[in-house]
């Protein structure tokens, strides 16, 4: 039986790793490769580096941060944010990342999820989804796009995503536990592999999470703080009869 | 010791050779059909797309090559794609190498794509040696359905799933060892050590 996964989300700007509650006030927690290494030497399952300024400022993706990763991690990680295409995706890939998120870009052009499946296959292409009272937001949670959060995740995967990164925006940075009744919709109306995102504070959220069928649970602010929570947090879940990488 | 990591154009080939770096060896990317006919060692590898992989070696005359060193005994690795690209027929459209037989199917599983780490039921072998009941790390939607006895290791996903074959020099793993911590790593000084002997 496959296991369920912590992820540890790195939110880089201008290269270092920031943490924002509800995407406002980032601050920096430290060098997004360093950071890492380090959780995946105290068992972080996958890393997610989101790129959080790339939409609002017309950036390129991080290749030289990508590049880094690569060569140090042994565990598979994700990059996304502004991710604007087929090249910006090929781009990342090939820097060694295993998979891309893609966010707003899919959303307006939804085809670029079947090109991307059909060149890399959709195991590589993460569809990510900001949520708020269900509806999708882009630009950083600023921009409301009348669109449903879960009608999306079943669109997304549907054209070619692999996997589904769900945040939602009002939990994100709470610590007061997930959004378990978007979390369930998705998980439910959707067969790929769904992340739940956005306001992990304890081993309780995170088993919560996986009760409302996330396959996955992305930790920010908790390991951020203090790193070694994470074997900790993997135990609790163990000691609950989760499936967890020991 | 010198790998051939042949290049087709797609797939994520700087992690695999990282990999067999950390591992001892020494891996090189390259287009060289004759590097690729005439190495200690060749690998395929990457996330790429079934077909357009297959595609990007026949383009580049590393089918041929690759053809030529099975035929020869010359130790050949699969990763991932790489694995599903020794077999037949994909589900997935176009064909593979065809140099072992069976067909590549869709997952019929809950969830698709079987992302994750999931232990091994290792059952010989030598690149697996040590490596029963270890968490490795998968990333497919597809497997290889062999229609002869090469599997050494299946993965439990909604039934069981094939994650290695190994026919003398030909072999393959379905998920990826350089993203897999240490027992990827084990795996990678395995499969350095049975290419020697293959």
């Amino acid at each position: 039986m496959v296991k369920k996964r912590l992820i540890p989300c790195l939110d880089v700007a201008g290269g270092r790793v920031v943490k924002g509650v509800r995407f406002q006030g980032l601050r920096d927690v430290g060098d997004p490769v360093e950071l890492a290494t380090r959780y995946s030497a105290l068992g972080a399952d996958e890393i997610v580096f989101l790129d959080v300024t790339a939409t609002i400022e017309e950036r390129r993706p991080p290749l030289e941060l990508v590049e880094r990763a690569a060569a140090s991690l042994e565990v598979p990680f994700t990059v996304g944010g502004g991710v604007a295409g087929l090249e910006d995706a090929r781009d990342l890939l090939r820097a060694g990342a295993d998979k891309v998120a893609v966010n707003r870009a899919a959303l307006e052009h939804p085809s670029l999820l079947t090109e991307l499946a059909e060149e890399f296959g959709s195991q590589a292409v993460v569809c990510a989804i900001d949520a708020k009272d269900g509806e999708v937001f882009t630009h950083g949670a600023r921009r409301a796009r009348g669109v449903n959060a879960v009608a999306w995740a079943v669109e997304a995967a549907r054209r070619g995503a692999g996997e589904i990164l769900l945040t939602s925006i009002d939990a994100d940075g709470t610590r007061e536990g997930y959004d378990l009744v978007l979390t369930h919709a998705v998980a439910e109306a959707v067969t790929v592999p769904v992340i739940a995102s956005g306001g992990a504070g304890n081993a309780g959220h995170l088993a919560e999470a996986f009760e409302a069928g996330a396959d996955a649970a992305l930790i920010a602010s908790i390991v951020h703080e203090r790193p070694e929570l994470l074997p900790a947090l993997k135990a609790e879940l163990k000691e609950r009869g989760w499936p967890i990488r020991r | 010791m010198k790998i051939a990591v042949a290049d087709y154009g797609a797939g994520n080939l700087r992690s695999v050779c990282a990999g067999f770096e950390r591992a001892g060896a020494e891996p090189l990317v390259t287009t060289d059909p004759a590097v690729v006919r005439e190495a200690p060692l060749a690998v395929v590898a990457g996330v790429g797309h079934g077909a357009s992989a297959l595609r990007g070696l026949e383009e580049r005359g590393l089918a041929e090559a690759l053809r030529d060193r099975a035929a020869a005994g010359r130790p050949l690795l699969g990763i991932c794609v790489g694995l599903q690209l020794l077999f037949g027929e994909s589900e997935e459209g176009g064909s593979g190498l065809g140099l072992l037989a069976g067909p590549v199917r869709l997952l019929h599983a809950r969830r698709v794509p079987h992302m994750g780490w999931n232990a091994l039921s290792v059952t010989g072998g030598e690149l697996l040696a040590g490596l029963d009941g270890a968490d490795v790390y998968f990333a497919h939607s597809y497997a290889a359905v062999p229609d002869e006895p090469v599997t050494v290791a299946t993965v439990d996903h909604d039934g069981p799933v094939v994650a290695a074959v190994e026919r003398g020099p030909l072999a393959g793993v379905q998920f990826h060892p350089e993203r897999s911590d240490r027992p990827g790593a084990r795996m990678l000084r395995n499969a350095v050590q049975w290419s020697r002997s293959a």
